[in-house]
Protein backbone atom coordinates (compact mmCIF):
# COMPACT_ATOMS: atom_id res chain seq x y z
CA UNK A 1 0.00 0.00 0.00
CA UNK A 2 1.62 3.66 -0.76
CA UNK A 3 1.80 5.66 2.22
CA UNK A 4 0.87 8.94 -0.05
CA UNK A 5 -2.46 8.62 -2.14
CA UNK A 6 -1.24 11.43 -4.99
CA UNK A 7 -1.85 11.99 -8.61
CA UNK A 8 -1.33 8.89 -10.05
CA UNK A 9 2.08 9.41 -12.42
CA UNK A 10 0.45 8.18 -15.54
CA UNK A 11 -1.52 11.08 -15.56
CA UNK A 12 0.61 14.10 -16.98
CA UNK A 13 1.63 16.39 -14.63
CA UNK A 14 0.33 19.29 -16.44
CA UNK A 15 -1.94 19.10 -19.54
CA UNK A 16 0.39 20.70 -21.84
CA UNK A 17 -2.45 19.27 -24.81
CA UNK A 18 -5.00 20.91 -23.21
CA UNK A 19 -5.34 24.37 -25.39
CA UNK A 20 -6.76 27.42 -22.76
CA UNK A 21 -4.62 28.67 -20.16
CA UNK A 22 -5.92 25.81 -17.83
CA UNK A 23 -3.66 22.97 -18.11
CA UNK A 24 -4.29 21.21 -14.25
CA UNK A 25 -7.70 20.29 -14.34
CA UNK A 26 -9.63 17.81 -16.58
CA UNK A 27 -12.56 18.66 -18.91
CA UNK A 28 -14.81 16.78 -17.00
CA UNK A 29 -17.99 18.19 -15.11
CA UNK A 30 -18.07 18.65 -11.20
CA UNK A 31 -18.98 15.17 -9.75
CA UNK A 32 -18.90 13.03 -13.22
CA UNK A 33 -17.82 9.39 -12.98
CA UNK A 34 -15.13 9.63 -16.00
CA UNK A 35 -12.59 11.34 -13.76
CA UNK A 36 -12.97 8.72 -10.79
CA UNK A 37 -12.76 5.45 -13.56
CA UNK A 38 -9.39 7.68 -14.98
CA UNK A 39 -7.97 7.33 -11.54
CA UNK A 40 -8.66 3.84 -10.97
CA UNK A 41 -6.93 2.93 -14.25
CA UNK A 42 -3.74 5.31 -13.57
CA UNK A 43 -3.35 4.10 -10.51
CA UNK A 44 -3.30 0.34 -11.42
CA UNK A 45 -0.99 1.47 -14.62
CA UNK A 46 1.45 2.51 -12.02
CA UNK A 47 1.10 -0.09 -9.47
CA UNK A 48 1.54 -2.68 -12.04
CA UNK A 49 4.73 -0.79 -13.63
CA UNK A 50 2.84 -0.64 -17.18
CA UNK A 51 2.17 2.79 -18.50
CA UNK A 52 5.20 2.73 -20.94
CA UNK A 53 3.48 0.10 -22.89
CA UNK A 54 0.22 1.15 -22.05
CA UNK A 55 -1.91 2.35 -25.26
CA UNK A 56 -4.73 4.16 -24.18
CA UNK A 57 -7.89 4.52 -26.86
CA UNK A 58 -9.90 7.82 -25.89
CA UNK A 59 -13.27 7.50 -27.97
CA UNK A 60 -16.01 10.22 -28.97
CA UNK A 61 -17.95 11.00 -25.86
CA UNK A 62 -16.97 12.82 -22.97
CA UNK A 63 -13.89 11.17 -22.91
CA UNK A 64 -12.69 11.92 -26.11
CA UNK A 65 -9.67 14.11 -24.73
CA UNK A 66 -8.68 10.99 -22.19
CA UNK A 67 -5.07 11.88 -24.18
CA UNK A 68 -5.11 15.12 -22.72
CA UNK A 69 -4.78 13.40 -19.00
CA UNK A 70 -2.88 9.82 -19.58
CA UNK A 71 0.66 9.98 -19.54
CA UNK A 72 0.79 6.75 -22.17
CA UNK A 73 0.34 6.16 -25.80
CA UNK A 74 -2.58 7.34 -26.74
CA UNK A 75 -4.86 6.85 -29.99
CA UNK A 76 -8.04 8.76 -30.53
CA UNK A 77 -10.79 7.59 -32.93
CA UNK A 78 -13.82 7.76 -34.53
CA UNK A 79 -17.19 7.26 -32.77
CA UNK A 80 -17.52 3.68 -31.85
CA UNK A 81 -14.39 2.06 -33.59
CA UNK A 82 -12.11 1.84 -30.62
CA UNK A 83 -12.16 -2.00 -30.20
CA UNK A 84 -11.62 -2.10 -34.05
CA UNK A 85 -8.48 -0.07 -33.54
CA UNK A 86 -7.99 -1.58 -30.40
CA UNK A 87 -7.55 -5.13 -32.49
CA UNK A 88 -4.97 -3.36 -34.94
CA UNK A 89 -3.10 -2.32 -32.39
CA UNK A 90 -2.53 -5.07 -29.96
CA UNK A 91 -2.17 -7.43 -32.54
CA UNK A 92 1.05 -4.97 -34.17
CA UNK A 93 1.95 -4.25 -31.16
CA UNK A 94 1.34 -7.75 -28.90
CA UNK A 95 3.60 -7.02 -25.95
CA UNK A 96 1.37 -3.86 -25.03
CA UNK A 97 -1.59 -3.01 -23.22
CA UNK A 98 -4.31 -1.93 -24.85
CA UNK A 99 -7.57 0.21 -23.55
CA UNK A 100 -10.65 0.66 -25.29
CA UNK A 101 -12.37 3.28 -23.11
CA UNK A 102 -16.34 3.94 -24.35
CA UNK A 103 -19.03 5.31 -23.62
CA UNK A 104 -22.47 3.88 -23.56
CA UNK A 105 -23.19 6.21 -26.92
CA UNK A 106 -20.31 4.99 -28.38
CA UNK A 107 -20.43 1.38 -27.60
CA UNK A 108 -24.16 0.66 -27.39
CA UNK A 109 -24.99 2.86 -30.16
CA UNK A 110 -22.59 3.20 -33.07
CA UNK A 111 -20.53 1.06 -32.14
CA UNK A 112 -21.99 -2.00 -31.31
CA UNK A 113 -20.79 -4.14 -34.03
CA UNK A 114 -16.93 -3.36 -33.41
CA UNK A 115 -17.57 -4.56 -29.74
CA UNK A 116 -19.69 -7.72 -30.55
CA UNK A 117 -16.82 -8.88 -32.97
CA UNK A 118 -13.91 -7.99 -30.79
CA UNK A 119 -15.42 -9.65 -28.17
CA UNK A 120 -16.51 -12.49 -30.14
CA UNK A 121 -12.41 -13.09 -31.22
CA UNK A 122 -11.62 -12.43 -27.88
CA UNK A 123 -9.08 -9.74 -29.02
CA UNK A 124 -6.30 -9.24 -25.88
CA UNK A 125 -7.63 -6.07 -24.79
CA UNK A 126 -9.29 -4.77 -22.03
CA UNK A 127 -13.11 -2.51 -22.44
CA UNK A 128 -14.09 -0.17 -20.39
CA UNK A 129 -17.36 0.82 -20.95
CA UNK A 130 -18.77 3.82 -19.25
CA UNK A 131 -22.58 3.43 -18.94
CA UNK A 132 -24.47 6.79 -17.57
CA UNK A 133 -27.51 6.19 -19.49
CA UNK A 134 -27.26 9.34 -21.46
CA UNK A 135 -25.40 10.87 -24.09
CA UNK A 136 -22.65 13.14 -22.17
CA UNK A 137 -21.18 15.29 -24.64
CA UNK A 138 -23.89 16.72 -27.30
CA UNK A 139 -26.03 17.56 -24.46
CA UNK A 140 -28.30 14.79 -22.92
CA UNK A 141 -29.99 12.46 -25.88
CA UNK A 142 -31.54 9.34 -25.55
CA UNK A 143 -28.70 6.50 -25.25
CA UNK A 144 -29.17 2.73 -25.55
CA UNK A 145 -28.75 2.22 -22.20
CA UNK A 146 -31.63 4.91 -21.05
CA UNK A 147 -34.12 4.04 -18.54
CA UNK A 148 -37.71 3.21 -19.57
CA UNK A 149 -39.53 6.63 -18.50
CA UNK A 150 -35.85 8.38 -17.92
CA UNK A 151 -36.53 11.63 -19.97
CA UNK A 152 -33.91 12.99 -22.07
CA UNK A 153 -33.35 15.71 -24.72
CA UNK A 154 -34.35 13.17 -27.25
CA UNK A 155 -37.24 11.43 -25.28
CA UNK A 156 -38.79 14.72 -23.71
CA UNK A 157 -41.82 12.49 -22.38
CA UNK A 158 -39.48 9.67 -21.15
CA UNK A 159 -38.06 7.09 -22.98
CA UNK A 160 -41.09 4.52 -24.37
CA UNK A 161 -40.35 1.01 -25.20
CA UNK A 162 -42.80 1.20 -28.21
CA UNK A 163 -40.69 4.11 -29.72
CA UNK A 164 -37.43 3.59 -28.34
CA UNK A 165 -36.88 -0.57 -27.17
CA UNK A 166 -35.69 -1.43 -23.97
CA UNK A 167 -32.32 -0.50 -21.94
CA UNK A 168 -29.61 -2.80 -23.58
CA UNK A 169 -27.64 -5.13 -20.99
CA UNK A 170 -24.23 -4.96 -22.94
CA UNK A 171 -22.53 -6.83 -20.20
CA UNK A 172 -24.90 -9.81 -20.13
CA UNK A 173 -24.92 -9.83 -24.47
CA UNK A 174 -21.07 -9.93 -23.98
CA UNK A 175 -20.97 -13.12 -21.91
CA UNK A 176 -23.00 -14.97 -23.98
CA UNK A 177 -20.03 -15.02 -26.04
CA UNK A 178 -17.50 -17.83 -26.09
CA UNK A 179 -14.14 -16.01 -26.25
CA UNK A 180 -14.63 -12.86 -23.23
CA UNK A 181 -12.73 -14.46 -20.28
CA UNK A 182 -13.76 -12.28 -17.55
CA UNK A 183 -16.72 -9.80 -17.90
CA UNK A 184 -18.19 -7.64 -15.31
CA UNK A 185 -20.65 -4.65 -14.50
CA UNK A 186 -19.09 -2.48 -11.34
CA UNK A 187 -20.64 1.22 -10.17
CA UNK A 188 -19.08 3.90 -9.15
CA UNK A 189 -21.90 4.64 -6.41
CA UNK A 190 -21.33 4.89 -2.72
CA UNK A 191 -17.33 3.73 -1.42
CA UNK A 192 -17.64 0.10 -1.18
CA UNK A 193 -19.10 0.20 -4.59
CA UNK A 194 -16.27 2.00 -5.87
CA UNK A 195 -13.38 0.13 -4.27
CA UNK A 196 -14.84 -2.71 -5.68
CA UNK A 197 -14.97 -1.34 -9.06
CA UNK A 198 -10.99 -0.44 -7.79
CA UNK A 199 -10.77 -4.00 -7.27
CA UNK A 200 -12.49 -5.08 -11.04
CA UNK A 201 -10.30 -2.55 -12.42
CA UNK A 202 -7.04 -4.06 -11.39
CA UNK A 203 -8.19 -7.64 -12.05
CA UNK A 204 -9.11 -7.20 -15.48
CA UNK A 205 -5.20 -5.07 -16.26
CA UNK A 206 -3.93 -8.39 -14.68
CA UNK A 207 -5.56 -10.56 -16.81
CA UNK A 208 -4.52 -8.43 -20.03
CA UNK A 209 -0.73 -7.93 -18.53
CA UNK A 210 -0.54 -11.59 -17.80
CA UNK A 211 -2.44 -13.58 -20.03
CA UNK A 212 -3.69 -11.53 -23.09
CA UNK A 213 -7.29 -11.89 -21.64
CA UNK A 214 -10.28 -9.91 -22.74
CA UNK A 215 -11.93 -8.47 -20.42
CA UNK A 216 -15.06 -6.11 -20.63
CA UNK A 217 -15.96 -3.96 -17.34
CA UNK A 218 -19.26 -1.96 -17.40
CA UNK A 219 -19.01 1.12 -15.29
CA UNK A 220 -22.29 2.35 -13.83
CA UNK A 221 -21.23 5.67 -13.62
CA UNK A 222 -23.02 9.77 -13.20
CA UNK A 223 -23.41 12.21 -15.63
CA UNK A 224 -24.79 15.38 -13.26
CA UNK A 225 -24.94 17.72 -15.71
CA UNK A 226 -27.32 15.76 -18.09
CA UNK A 227 -29.07 14.01 -15.51
CA UNK A 228 -29.72 17.08 -14.17
CA UNK A 229 -28.75 16.70 -10.82
CA UNK A 230 -25.80 17.31 -8.22
CA UNK A 231 -23.31 15.33 -7.86
CA UNK A 232 -24.41 13.63 -4.88
CA UNK A 233 -27.82 13.26 -5.76
CA UNK A 234 -27.35 11.81 -9.46
CA UNK A 235 -24.39 9.06 -7.53
CA UNK A 236 -27.46 8.28 -5.83
CA UNK A 237 -29.81 7.92 -8.61
CA UNK A 238 -27.18 5.59 -9.70
CA UNK A 239 -26.91 3.33 -7.24
CA UNK A 240 -30.68 3.27 -6.22
CA UNK A 241 -32.39 3.62 -9.74
CA UNK A 242 -29.95 2.71 -12.65
CA UNK A 243 -28.69 -0.25 -10.83
CA UNK A 244 -31.84 -1.67 -10.60
CA UNK A 245 -32.29 -2.12 -14.30
CA UNK A 246 -28.25 -2.93 -14.74
CA UNK A 247 -27.77 -5.96 -11.75
CA UNK A 248 -24.23 -5.63 -10.58
CA UNK A 249 -21.97 -8.54 -11.06
CA UNK A 250 -20.02 -10.73 -12.62
CA UNK A 251 -21.58 -12.00 -15.96
CA UNK A 252 -18.88 -14.20 -16.86
CA UNK A 253 -15.46 -14.84 -15.27
CA UNK A 254 -13.26 -18.09 -16.81
CA UNK A 255 -10.33 -16.55 -16.32
CA UNK A 256 -9.04 -19.30 -14.01
CA UNK A 257 -8.91 -21.79 -16.16
CA UNK A 258 -8.12 -19.17 -19.24
CA UNK A 259 -4.63 -20.31 -20.20
CA UNK A 260 -3.69 -17.28 -22.19
CA UNK A 261 -3.89 -15.77 -25.64
CA UNK A 262 -1.14 -16.70 -27.85
CA UNK A 263 0.10 -13.91 -30.53
CA UNK A 264 2.03 -15.58 -33.49
CA UNK A 265 3.12 -12.93 -35.80
CA UNK A 266 4.28 -14.01 -39.16
CA UNK A 267 7.07 -11.68 -40.78
CA UNK A 268 6.44 -11.67 -44.11
CA UNK A 269 9.00 -12.12 -46.25
CA UNK A 270 9.54 -9.30 -49.91
CA UNK A 271 9.35 -12.54 -51.76
CA UNK A 272 6.49 -14.22 -50.22
CA UNK A 273 4.42 -10.93 -50.67
CA UNK A 274 5.03 -11.17 -54.05
CA UNK A 275 3.73 -14.41 -54.56
CA UNK A 276 0.83 -13.78 -52.64
CA UNK A 277 -0.18 -10.37 -54.48
CA UNK A 278 0.93 -12.45 -57.33
CA UNK A 279 3.24 -9.69 -58.27
CA UNK A 280 6.12 -9.50 -60.49
CA UNK A 281 9.13 -7.48 -59.64
CA UNK A 282 9.78 -5.46 -62.84
CA UNK A 283 13.26 -4.84 -63.87
CA UNK A 284 13.90 -0.83 -64.64
CA UNK A 285 16.88 -0.69 -67.52
CA UNK A 286 18.05 2.59 -66.66
CA UNK A 287 19.79 2.91 -70.27
CA UNK A 288 16.53 2.31 -72.49
CA UNK A 289 14.94 5.04 -70.31
CA UNK A 290 18.01 7.80 -70.37
CA UNK A 291 15.89 9.68 -73.00
CA UNK A 292 13.08 10.48 -70.43
CA UNK A 293 15.85 11.22 -67.45
CA UNK A 294 15.25 15.16 -67.67
CA UNK A 295 11.55 15.48 -68.74
CA UNK A 296 9.92 16.88 -65.76
CA UNK A 297 7.11 14.30 -66.40
CA UNK A 298 3.60 14.88 -64.45
CA UNK A 299 0.78 13.72 -65.63
CA UNK A 300 -2.82 12.88 -63.95
CA UNK A 301 -4.58 10.87 -66.35
CA UNK A 302 -8.39 9.75 -66.20
CA UNK A 303 -9.33 6.91 -67.87
CA UNK A 304 -13.09 6.36 -68.59
CA UNK A 305 -15.99 4.58 -70.85
CA UNK A 306 -18.00 1.47 -70.22
CA UNK A 307 -16.98 -1.59 -68.28
CA UNK A 308 -16.04 -4.27 -70.39
CA UNK A 309 -13.98 -1.70 -72.28
CA UNK A 310 -10.67 -2.11 -70.17
CA UNK A 311 -10.85 0.74 -68.95
CA UNK A 312 -9.07 -0.22 -65.67
CA UNK A 313 -6.63 -2.38 -67.15
CA UNK A 314 -6.12 0.34 -70.01
CA UNK A 315 -4.66 2.06 -66.31
CA UNK A 316 -2.77 -1.02 -64.82
CA UNK A 317 -0.98 -1.40 -68.31
CA UNK A 318 0.14 2.59 -68.11
CA UNK A 319 0.68 2.47 -64.19
CA UNK A 320 2.98 -1.08 -64.50
CA UNK A 321 4.99 0.55 -67.40
CA UNK A 322 4.96 3.54 -65.87
CA UNK A 323 7.37 1.45 -62.81
CA UNK A 324 9.46 0.31 -65.28
CA UNK A 325 9.96 3.60 -66.60
CA UNK A 326 11.47 4.53 -62.67
CA UNK A 327 8.59 6.75 -62.51
CA UNK A 328 6.42 7.34 -59.24
CA UNK A 329 2.62 5.90 -60.34
CA UNK A 330 -0.49 5.36 -58.61
CA UNK A 331 -3.55 3.69 -59.77
CA UNK A 332 -7.62 3.96 -58.59
CA UNK A 333 -9.93 2.38 -60.16
CA UNK A 334 -14.09 3.78 -59.79
CA UNK A 335 -16.73 1.70 -61.02
CA UNK A 336 -20.34 1.22 -60.65
CA UNK A 337 -22.29 -1.11 -58.94
CA UNK A 338 -22.97 -2.90 -61.92
CA UNK A 339 -20.29 -5.26 -63.92
CA UNK A 340 -21.26 -4.58 -67.16
CA UNK A 341 -22.91 -2.19 -69.22
CA UNK A 342 -22.33 0.73 -66.31
CA UNK A 343 -19.33 3.40 -66.58
CA UNK A 344 -15.85 2.96 -65.33
CA UNK A 345 -12.91 5.21 -64.63
CA UNK A 346 -9.60 5.37 -63.34
CA UNK A 347 -7.60 7.81 -62.41
CA UNK A 348 -3.94 7.03 -62.80
CA UNK A 349 -0.78 9.48 -61.97
CA UNK A 350 2.55 8.86 -63.61
CA UNK A 351 5.23 11.36 -61.98
CA UNK A 352 8.61 12.02 -61.89
CA UNK A 353 7.84 13.42 -58.21
CA UNK A 354 6.35 11.39 -55.13
CA UNK A 355 2.81 10.90 -55.29
CA UNK A 356 0.66 12.64 -52.03
CA UNK A 357 -2.58 11.38 -53.43
CA UNK A 358 -4.14 9.06 -55.63
CA UNK A 359 -6.79 11.26 -56.28
CA UNK A 360 -7.22 12.79 -59.96
CA UNK A 361 -9.88 15.60 -60.12
CA UNK A 362 -8.55 17.36 -62.94
CA UNK A 363 -6.98 15.50 -65.13
CA UNK A 364 -3.67 16.71 -67.62
CA UNK A 365 -4.56 14.23 -69.55
CA UNK A 366 -8.11 12.23 -70.59
CA UNK A 367 -8.99 9.18 -72.47
CA UNK A 368 -13.07 8.97 -73.13
CA UNK A 369 -13.90 5.31 -74.78
CA UNK A 370 -17.92 6.54 -74.84
CA UNK A 371 -19.94 9.47 -75.10
CA UNK A 372 -20.88 9.76 -71.12
CA UNK A 373 -17.31 9.88 -70.29
CA UNK A 374 -16.43 12.55 -72.62
CA UNK A 375 -19.82 14.59 -71.52
CA UNK A 376 -18.86 13.69 -67.68
CA UNK A 377 -15.13 14.40 -67.44
CA UNK A 378 -14.43 17.05 -70.46
CA UNK A 379 -14.79 19.98 -68.27
CA UNK A 380 -12.27 18.56 -65.64
CA UNK A 381 -9.46 18.53 -68.10
CA UNK A 382 -6.53 21.51 -67.20
CA UNK A 383 -6.21 23.83 -69.80
CA UNK A 384 -3.36 22.80 -72.41
CA UNK A 385 -4.33 19.48 -71.63
CA UNK A 386 -5.20 16.91 -73.48
CA UNK A 387 -8.39 15.06 -74.56
CA UNK A 388 -8.25 11.22 -76.39
CA UNK A 389 -11.27 10.04 -77.16
CA UNK A 390 -12.69 6.43 -79.41
CA UNK A 391 -14.92 8.66 -82.44
CA UNK A 392 -15.51 5.65 -83.90
CA UNK A 393 -18.47 5.56 -80.93
CA UNK A 394 -18.66 8.78 -79.64
CA UNK A 395 -20.97 10.95 -82.30
CA UNK A 396 -19.81 14.73 -81.09
CA UNK A 397 -16.84 16.20 -80.81
CA UNK A 398 -15.25 17.79 -77.99
CA UNK A 399 -16.07 21.60 -77.30
CA UNK A 400 -13.53 22.79 -75.66
CA UNK A 401 -10.63 25.21 -77.28
CA UNK A 402 -7.89 25.03 -74.86
CA UNK A 403 -6.48 21.58 -74.89
CA UNK A 404 -5.46 19.40 -77.37
CA UNK A 405 -7.84 16.80 -79.10
CA UNK A 406 -7.25 13.94 -80.60
CA UNK A 407 -9.69 11.28 -82.04
CA UNK A 408 -8.89 7.93 -82.77
CA UNK A 409 -11.43 5.29 -83.89
CA UNK A 410 -9.95 2.44 -81.65
CA UNK A 411 -13.01 0.44 -81.46
CA UNK A 412 -12.58 0.26 -85.36
CA UNK A 413 -9.38 -0.67 -85.47
CA UNK A 414 -9.07 -2.95 -82.87
CA UNK A 415 -12.24 -4.55 -84.53
CA UNK A 416 -9.94 -4.71 -88.04
CA UNK A 417 -7.20 -6.60 -85.70
CA UNK A 418 -9.71 -8.93 -84.85
CA UNK A 419 -11.03 -7.97 -81.08
CA UNK A 420 -12.64 -5.04 -80.31
CA UNK A 421 -11.66 -5.15 -76.76
CA UNK A 422 -8.04 -4.25 -78.00
CA UNK A 423 -9.14 -0.59 -78.22
CA UNK A 424 -7.44 -0.11 -75.20
CA UNK A 425 -4.06 -0.76 -75.95
CA UNK A 426 -4.64 1.13 -79.53
CA UNK A 427 -4.90 3.68 -77.51
CA UNK A 428 -2.44 2.98 -74.82
CA UNK A 429 -0.22 3.02 -78.69
CA UNK A 430 -1.69 6.23 -79.50
CA UNK A 431 -1.29 8.00 -76.28
CA UNK A 432 2.77 7.02 -75.72
CA UNK A 433 2.95 8.43 -79.58
CA UNK A 434 1.79 11.94 -78.87
CA UNK A 435 3.41 12.45 -75.65
CA UNK A 436 6.85 10.97 -75.45
CA UNK A 437 6.63 9.51 -71.33
CA UNK A 438 7.78 6.22 -72.40
CA UNK A 439 9.03 3.64 -74.87
CA UNK A 440 7.32 1.93 -77.05
CA UNK A 441 9.99 -0.95 -76.84
CA UNK A 442 9.43 -1.32 -73.23
CA UNK A 443 5.88 -1.87 -73.15
CA UNK A 444 5.83 -4.37 -76.25
CA UNK A 445 8.83 -6.31 -74.89
CA UNK A 446 7.04 -6.44 -71.25
CA UNK A 447 3.46 -6.81 -72.13
CA UNK A 448 3.84 -10.23 -71.47
CA UNK A 449 4.76 -9.66 -67.55
CA UNK A 450 1.83 -7.56 -67.19
CA UNK A 451 -1.20 -9.01 -68.55
CA UNK A 452 -2.80 -11.50 -66.99
CA UNK A 453 -4.14 -13.88 -69.93
CA UNK A 454 -1.24 -14.58 -71.75
CA UNK A 455 -2.87 -15.38 -75.13
CA UNK A 456 -3.69 -11.53 -75.71
CA UNK A 457 -0.31 -10.37 -75.58
CA UNK A 458 0.36 -10.57 -79.27
CA UNK A 459 -3.01 -9.33 -80.29
CA UNK A 460 -2.83 -6.30 -77.55
CA UNK A 461 1.21 -5.88 -79.04
CA UNK A 462 -0.16 -5.03 -82.76
CA UNK A 463 -2.86 -3.43 -80.81
CA UNK A 464 -0.53 -0.65 -79.32
CA UNK A 465 2.05 -0.56 -82.68
CA UNK A 466 -1.17 0.16 -84.76
CA UNK A 467 -2.62 3.01 -82.65
CA UNK A 468 0.89 4.34 -82.68
CA UNK A 469 0.95 4.06 -86.70
CA UNK A 470 -2.11 6.17 -86.48
CA UNK A 471 -0.72 8.90 -84.79
CA UNK A 472 2.07 9.01 -87.06
CA UNK A 473 0.09 9.11 -89.96
CA UNK A 474 -2.14 12.17 -88.81
CA UNK A 475 1.00 13.63 -87.87
CA UNK A 476 2.49 13.46 -92.10
CA UNK B 1 -0.43 21.19 15.10
CA UNK B 2 0.57 18.46 17.14
CA UNK B 3 1.47 15.15 15.16
CA UNK B 4 -0.06 12.43 17.70
CA UNK B 5 -3.69 13.24 17.30
CA UNK B 6 -4.17 12.39 13.88
CA UNK B 7 -3.54 9.13 12.16
CA UNK B 8 -3.54 10.76 8.30
CA UNK B 9 -3.24 14.42 6.57
CA UNK B 10 -5.31 15.62 3.58
CA UNK B 11 -3.45 18.27 1.19
CA UNK B 12 -6.82 20.07 -0.89
CA UNK B 13 -5.39 21.71 -3.92
CA UNK B 14 -7.55 24.17 -4.27
CA UNK B 15 -7.26 25.15 -7.58
CA UNK B 16 -7.82 21.51 -9.20
CA UNK B 17 -11.30 21.12 -7.10
CA UNK B 18 -14.54 21.95 -8.80
CA UNK B 19 -16.32 21.82 -5.63
CA UNK B 20 -18.46 19.06 -6.20
CA UNK B 21 -18.67 18.30 -2.72
CA UNK B 22 -18.34 14.43 -2.92
CA UNK B 23 -15.57 14.04 -0.66
CA UNK B 24 -16.82 15.61 1.84
CA UNK B 25 -20.18 13.47 1.84
CA UNK B 26 -17.66 10.52 1.87
CA UNK B 27 -15.20 11.26 4.67
CA UNK B 28 -16.22 9.09 7.11
CA UNK B 29 -14.69 11.26 9.85
CA UNK B 30 -16.16 14.31 8.64
CA UNK B 31 -13.05 16.13 8.30
CA UNK B 32 -13.89 17.94 4.81
CA UNK B 33 -15.72 21.08 4.36
CA UNK B 34 -16.56 23.59 1.54
CA UNK B 35 -14.13 26.57 1.76
CA UNK B 36 -16.23 29.62 1.67
CA UNK B 37 -13.54 31.36 -0.34
CA UNK B 38 -13.30 30.73 -3.85
CA UNK B 39 -10.68 29.56 -6.53
CA UNK B 40 -10.20 31.32 -9.99
CA UNK B 41 -12.76 28.92 -11.57
CA UNK B 42 -14.74 30.01 -9.47
CA UNK B 43 -15.67 27.32 -7.20
CA UNK B 44 -15.80 26.60 -3.69
CA UNK B 45 -13.21 24.31 -3.14
CA UNK B 46 -13.47 21.71 -0.40
CA UNK B 47 -10.96 22.02 2.79
CA UNK B 48 -9.70 20.45 5.86
CA UNK B 49 -10.13 21.10 8.91
CA UNK B 50 -6.99 20.50 9.88
CA UNK B 51 -6.93 17.57 12.37
CA UNK B 52 -8.73 14.07 12.64
CA UNK B 53 -8.03 12.85 8.90
CA UNK B 54 -7.49 9.07 9.47
CA UNK B 55 -5.58 8.39 6.54
CA UNK B 56 -8.14 6.05 4.84
CA UNK B 57 -8.12 7.51 1.39
CA UNK B 58 -11.54 7.58 0.81
CA UNK B 59 -12.42 10.96 -0.39
CA UNK B 60 -9.48 9.99 -2.59
CA UNK B 61 -11.03 7.22 -4.55
CA UNK B 62 -14.27 9.40 -4.60
CA UNK B 63 -12.84 12.40 -6.32
CA UNK B 64 -12.83 12.78 -9.85
CA UNK B 65 -10.19 14.95 -10.43
CA UNK B 66 -7.02 13.48 -10.72
CA UNK B 67 -4.59 15.62 -8.62
CA UNK B 68 -7.46 17.76 -6.15
CA UNK B 69 -6.52 15.40 -3.43
CA UNK B 70 -3.78 13.99 -1.51
CA UNK B 71 -4.07 11.80 1.08
CA UNK B 72 -0.65 11.17 3.68
CA UNK B 73 -2.03 8.07 5.13
CA UNK B 74 0.72 7.54 7.70
CA UNK B 75 1.24 10.92 9.09
CA UNK B 76 3.68 8.93 12.10
CA UNK B 77 6.08 9.81 9.15
CA UNK B 78 5.64 13.44 8.97
CA UNK B 79 8.81 15.03 10.82
CA UNK B 80 9.17 18.09 12.80
CA UNK B 81 9.04 21.01 10.46
CA UNK B 82 11.84 22.25 7.90
CA UNK B 83 12.64 24.75 4.88
CA UNK B 84 11.29 23.85 1.71
CA UNK B 85 13.04 24.96 -1.68
CA UNK B 86 9.76 25.49 -2.98
CA UNK B 87 7.32 27.57 -1.06
CA UNK B 88 10.25 28.94 0.96
CA UNK B 89 8.19 28.96 4.46
CA UNK B 90 8.73 26.50 7.21
CA UNK B 91 6.49 23.54 6.47
CA UNK B 92 5.55 19.83 7.39
CA UNK B 93 7.54 17.53 5.77
CA UNK B 94 6.84 14.17 5.17
CA UNK B 95 9.08 10.73 4.83
CA UNK B 96 7.81 8.52 2.15
CA UNK B 97 8.44 4.95 3.03
CA UNK B 98 8.97 3.65 -0.04
CA UNK B 99 12.04 6.60 -0.20
CA UNK B 100 12.98 7.40 3.61
CA UNK B 101 15.24 9.71 2.18
CA UNK B 102 13.00 11.92 0.43
CA UNK B 103 10.81 14.33 1.97
CA UNK B 104 7.73 15.92 0.93
CA UNK B 105 6.23 19.00 1.88
CA UNK B 106 2.79 19.00 2.85
CA UNK B 107 2.02 22.66 1.79
CA UNK B 108 3.28 22.20 -1.48
CA UNK B 109 3.27 18.31 -1.88
CA UNK B 110 7.14 19.17 -3.60
CA UNK B 111 9.81 17.13 -2.57
CA UNK B 112 11.70 19.49 0.08
CA UNK B 113 14.66 19.56 -1.16
CA UNK B 114 15.38 19.13 -5.08
CA UNK B 115 17.90 16.25 -5.38
CA UNK B 116 20.92 17.53 -6.93
C1 LIG C 1 -19.90 9.54 -36.48
C2 LIG C 1 -20.39 10.44 -35.41
N1 LIG C 1 -21.70 10.47 -35.11
C3 LIG C 1 -22.15 11.26 -34.12
C4 LIG C 1 -21.30 12.05 -33.41
C5 LIG C 1 -21.85 12.95 -32.32
N2 LIG C 1 -21.57 12.45 -30.99
C6 LIG C 1 -20.53 12.91 -30.28
S1 LIG C 1 -20.44 12.27 -28.73
C7 LIG C 1 -21.86 11.37 -28.98
C8 LIG C 1 -22.44 10.51 -27.90
C9 LIG C 1 -21.49 10.19 -26.80
O1 LIG C 1 -22.16 9.56 -25.77
P1 LIG C 1 -21.49 8.48 -24.81
O2 LIG C 1 -20.75 7.48 -25.63
O3 LIG C 1 -22.55 7.95 -23.92
O4 LIG C 1 -20.36 9.25 -24.00
P2 LIG C 1 -20.49 10.36 -22.85
O5 LIG C 1 -20.38 11.65 -23.58
O6 LIG C 1 -21.80 10.17 -22.15
O7 LIG C 1 -19.32 10.11 -21.99
C10 LIG C 1 -22.35 11.58 -30.26
C11 LIG C 1 -23.57 10.94 -30.79
C12 LIG C 1 -19.93 12.00 -33.74
N3 LIG C 1 -19.02 12.72 -33.08
N4 LIG C 1 -19.50 11.19 -34.73
S1 LIG D 1 -21.62 15.80 -19.45
FE1 LIG D 1 -21.76 14.10 -18.03
S2 LIG D 1 -20.35 12.54 -18.81
FE2 LIG D 1 -19.82 14.50 -19.75
S3 LIG D 1 -18.23 15.39 -18.44
FE3 LIG D 1 -20.19 16.21 -17.76
S4 LIG D 1 -20.84 14.84 -16.16
FE4 LIG D 1 -19.24 13.80 -17.28
S1 LIG E 1 -14.32 15.47 -4.57
FE1 LIG E 1 -12.57 16.54 -5.46
S2 LIG E 1 -13.43 18.04 -6.85
FE2 LIG E 1 -15.07 17.35 -5.51
S3 LIG E 1 -15.06 18.82 -3.80
FE3 LIG E 1 -13.77 17.14 -3.17
S4 LIG E 1 -11.70 17.73 -3.80
FE4 LIG E 1 -13.11 19.06 -4.87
Amino acid sequence: MNTILKKSSSFFDVYERRPGSDKLTTTYCPGCGHGVLHKLIAEALDDFGVREKTIFISPVGCSVFAYYYFHTGNVQVAHGRAPAAATGIKRAHPGSIVISYQGDGDLAAIGTAEIIHAANRGEGITVFFVNNAVYGMTGGQMAPTTLIGQKTMTTPRGRSVENDGYPIRMSEIIATLDAPVFVERVMIGDTKSTMHTRQTVRKALKLQIEKNGFSFIEVLAACPSQLKMTPSRSKLWVKEVLEKRFPLGVCKDISGEFEGRKFTRKDVKNDELHDILDLETAQVDLEKISRFQDKPINEEIKVAGFGGQGVLSLGTVLSEMGMRHNYEVSWLPSYGPEMRGGTANCSVKISKKKIGSPLVANPTILIAMNRPSLDKFENDVVSGGLIIYDDSLIDRKPVRDDVDIIPIPATKLADELGNTKAANMVIVGALITVKEIMSQQIILDSLGDVLKRKNLVELNQKAILRGAEYIKNLKK
Amino acid sequence: MTISKSRGHVVINTEECKGCELCIEACPSDVLFLSDKFNTHGYHPSAYKGEDCTGCGICFYTCPEPGAITVFKRWDLMTETAACSHCGGDYKVFHTDEKPEALICTNCLKPVKDSQ
